[in-house]
C-alpha cells in the first residue's frame, strides 16, 4: 500500500478540485475516481460561507483534504499562505507550488526548494510540484520532502508524459514517493505513469473538464489499478532481445 | 518582431501606422482565416485574421475553439466582481462620459462612512473580489484616498482591483503593498489622433503616458494588468490588434503579471450624444473568441454594459470573469441611489439572479479565488 508520511493510500490516484461546473459534478467525480487525498486551493477556500458548495461537496465526500499554495510566486509567500492553510483545514500536510509564471505556471526551482526547507523545519508534511529535475528531487529529499511531485507536461495541457525520460531516472533515484503531477490527460498516461514506478498521480483537468467528469474518473481509477498491477506483475518486455542460443560468452568455457 | 527586454512600448508602438494595421485587417481573406484556424498557436497577424470581416462567416468555428480552449484552461467557471464607485469628481473632459468635467452635474466623492455602508452593501450580494473605479479629480481623489479606501474595505474582501487615473510607479508600489491585486487602465483608443479629439483637456490628454501606464503597473510588482480599448472611439478593429499587440509586449516583459481583457463599447451616458452602432453583438463574440485563440490564458471579463442575451451565452464561450448587479454610480449601492451614473448599464439584474443563471449554463459561479495571504 502506498504510503506518504506514514499515512497510508489505498488509491494512487489523487484528484485536484479545480475547473469543475459544480460543487456536486466534483462530488461524484471524487467519490467515482475512489481517490483518498483531494488538493484543494487556499484561495478558493471560503471558510466564512459555510454554504460554498465546494467545501460542502468536499466534506460529504470524506476524503482528506491537502491545501495548496496555488497563487504563491515566491518561498515567502507560499510558506505564509501554507500557515494560513494549516489553519483553515487543521492539517500540516501542504502542496508546495510556487509558479511565479501566470501563465504557464510553471514551478520555481529555486524558490520551491527554498519553501520546502523552511516548511519542513515547521513542521509541514511538503509534497511540492516541481519540474522533472533528477538533480532537484535528490535536494528536495536533503531538505526534509515528504514526495515529490514532477510534472509530466505543462500544467492543464493534456500531453501526457514528455518527461519521460527524467521521470524515470527521479524514480530510480528517488527515496521518497514520486507522484507526477500535471499533463496527465488519459487515462492510459496515468497507467503509464505508474507502470514506470511511478508512486501515484494527481490529476485534475482531465476529470473535471471531461464530457462525462463521472464517467471519466472511473476510467482513470481502472488505469490507475492496472498501471501498479503491472508494475507489481514485471513486465516482460524487459528483456528486449531474444535470448541467444549460443551465447556470446560461450567461448569462456 | 522580438521585443528586447528594456524596449519602451513607444518604440514597438511606433512600428506600426494605424491605416495600415486597418488596411493589413481589412485585406485579410478566407484563406488567411482557414491558415490561423489550421494552426495550434496563433500570431499577432493570424489574430488580425480572426477579427477581420473575412473571418465572419468563420464564426462558429472560431467560438467553437475559444470555447475549448477556455474550458482546458479555466474550466467551467465564472469568476464574479463587483464595481464600486468611489467618486464621479473628474477634471478630464472626455467626449463620451458621463463624468466629463464640462458635463454640469452634481459630483460625489465618498466619505468613510460612505464607503463602509456601501463596501457592506457589495458585500451582502455575495461578493469577495470588488473593483473600484473613479474619475481623475488628482486633489481629492489621490493615492492617499485610495490607500485610505482600501484600508477600510480590506476586511470585507479577498480581492480587491482598481480603475483609476494613471498614476506614478511609486503609488502604484504603494497600492501592491496595501493589498491591491490588479489595475484596470484602458488606453481608450490607440489611434493618436482620434485620441486627441475625444480628450481635448486635463490630464488625460497625454496620450503617451497612459500608454505607458501598464508598464508602471508592472514594474511596481502588482498581480495583475487590465487591459482593453473603448471599443466605438475609433476602428474596433485597429484598436483590438494595438491592444493585442500591447499585451503580448507586456506578458514578454512583465512574465509574472496576469493579464486581463475587457471590451467596454460605449454606451449611453448623461449629456453624451451616440451616433452610431459600433460594434454589433457578431462582431463582439467574434473579438472575444479571437482574443481567446490568440492567448489561451489570458483572463476575460465583461461587464453589464452587454444585453442579458450575450452575457447568458458568452458564460459559455470564452468569459472567465464577469460583473453582475453593477451599480456605476457613487453610492449607487446603498448610500445614494440616484447619483450619476458613468454609463448605463443594460443588464439590469440582480447578481442573485445572474449567479443562477451562470449555474443553469453549467457553469461553476465562482466567488473567491484568492486569498488575502497572498497579498499582505
Amino acid at each position: 500500500m502506498l504510503k506518504i508520511a506514514g499515512k497510508e493510500f489505498s488509491s494512487r490516484l489523487f484528484l485536484g478540485t479545480g475547473k469543475y461546473a459544480s460543487g456536486e459534478e466534483m462530488y461524484n467525480s471524487i467519490m467515482a475516481s475512489g481517490t483518498n487525498m483531494v488538493t484543494v486551493a487556499l484561495k478558493r477556500l471560503d471558510m466564512n460561507a459555510p454554504q460554498d458548495n465546494m467545501l460542502e461537496a468536499l466534506k460529504k465526500a470524506n476524503v482528506f483534504l491537502w491545501p495548496n499554495t496555488s497563487g504563491a510566486r515566491n518561498a515567502k509567500e507560499a510558506v505564509f499562505a501554507a500557515q494560513m492553510a494549516r489553519e483553515a483545514l487543521e492539517t500540516n500536510w501542504i502542496k508546495l507550488e510556487i509558479h511565479p509564471d501566470p501563465r504557464y505556471l510553471m514551478p520555481d526551482p529555486i524558490e520551491t526548494l527554498k519553501a520546502t526547507e523552511e516548511l519542513a523545519k515547521l513542521g509541514f508534511i511538503v509534497l511540492p510540484y516541481i519540474h522533472a529535475d533528477p538533480v532537484l528531487c535528490k535536494k528536495l529529499e536533503d531538505a526534509g520532502t515528504a514526495a515529490v511531485m514532477p510534472l509530466g507536461s505543462p500544467i492543464g495541457s493534456n500531453k501526457g508524459l514528455k518527461t519521460q525520460d527524467f521521470l524515470e531516472i527521479i524514480i530510480e533515484q528517488s527515496n521518497v514517493p514520486v507522484i507526477v503531477d500535471a499533463g496527465i490527460g488519459l487515462p492510459s498516461h496515468a497507467a503509464f505513469a505508474l507502470e514506470l514506478g511511478a508512486d501515484a498521480v494527481l490529476v485534475n483537468t482531465a476529470i473535471a473538464t471531461a464530457n462525462d467528469t463521472v464517467l471519466m474518473a472511473r476510467a482513470f481509477k481502472d488505469a490507475v489499478i492496472a498501471g501498479r498491477n503491472a508494475y507489481e506483475a514485471g513486465s516482460a518486455s524487459q528483456n528486449k532481445t531474444a535470448v541467444a542460443t549460443s551465447p556470446l560468452t560461450e567461448f569462456l568455457g | 518582431m522580438k521585443s528586447a527586454s528594456n524596449m519602451p512600448f513607444k518604440k514597438i508602438f511606433d512600428i506600426y501606422n494605424w491605416d495600415d494595421v486597418k488596411k493589413n485587417i481589412n485585406s485579410k481573406s478566407a484563406v488567411d482565416v482557414e491558415k490561423a484556424l489550421a494552426k495550434p498557436k496563433i500570431n499577432l497577424d493570424d489574430f488580425a485574421a480572426l477579427i477581420s470581416p473575412a473571418a465572419a462567416p468563420f464564426l462558429e468555428r472560431i467560438a467553437a475553439r475559444s470555447r475549448a480552449l477556455t474550458i482546458q484552461r479555466f474550466g467551467k467557471t465564472i469568476q464574479l466582481f463587483a464595481p464600486m464607485y468611489l467618486s464621479n469628481e473628474c477634471n478630464n473632459i472626455c467626449t463620451y462620459c458621463g463624468y466629463s468635467f464640462d458635463n454640469k452635474i452634481k459630483r460625489k466623492t465618498l466619505s468613510d462612512a460612505e464607503i463602509i455602508k456601501e463596501a457592506q452593501a457589495v458585500k451582502q450580494l455575495g461578493f469577495d473580489h470588488i473593483l473600484l473605479v473613479t474619475g481623475e479629480a488628482n486633489a481629492t481623489v489621490h493615492v492617499d484616498y485610495f490607500l485610505n479606501a482600501i484600508k477600510l474595505i480590506k476586511p470585507l474582501f479577498s480581492n480587491i482591483s482598481v480603475e483609476v487615473q494613471p498614476l506614478e510607479e511609486e503609488e502604484y508600489a504603494k497600492l501592491h503593498a496595501a493589498g491591491v491585486y490588479s489595475i484596470l487602465v484602458y488606453q481608450e483608443t490607440y489611434n493618436q489622433e482620434a485620441y486627441k479629439k475625444v480628450h481635448p483637456k486635463g490630464k488625460k490628454s497625454n496620450f503617451l503616458y497612459r500608454l505607458e501606464t501598464p508598464d508602471r503597473v508592472g514594474s511596481s510588482g502588482i498581480h495583475k494588468i487590465g487591459l482593453g480599448a473603448l471599443l466605438g472611439l475609433d476602428d474596433w478593429r485597429a484598436d483590438s490588434f494595438f491592444c493585442a499587440l500591447h499585451l503580448d509586449y507586456l506578458q514578454k516583459k512583465y512574465w509574472q503579471t496576469k493579464y486581463s481583457v475587457s471590451f467596454p463599447r460605449i454606451r449611453p451616458a448623461e449629456g453624451v450624444e451616440l451616433t452610431q452602432d459600433v460594434i454589433s453583438d457578431k462582431e463582439l463574440l467574434q473579438l472575444i473568441c479571437a482574443y481567446r485563440i490568440f492567448n489561451p490564458d489570458v483572463e476575460l471579463s465583461i461587464s453589464t454594459r452587454e444585453t442579458k442575451q450575450f452575457r447568458d451565452n458568452i458564460i459559455r464561450l470564452g468569459a472567465t470573469s464577469m460583473s453582475a448587479g453593477s451599480k456605476t454610480n457613487p453610492g449607487g449601492y446603498a448610500v445614494d441611489k440616484e447619483s450619476l451614473e458613468q454609463f448605463e448599464i443594460d443588464d439590469t439584474r440582480s447578481a442573485e439572479e445572474f449567479i443562477k443563471i451562470i449555474s443553469q449554463q453549467g457553469y461553476d459561479p465562482m466567488m473567491k479565488d484568492w486569498d488575502k495571504a497572498f497579498t499582505t
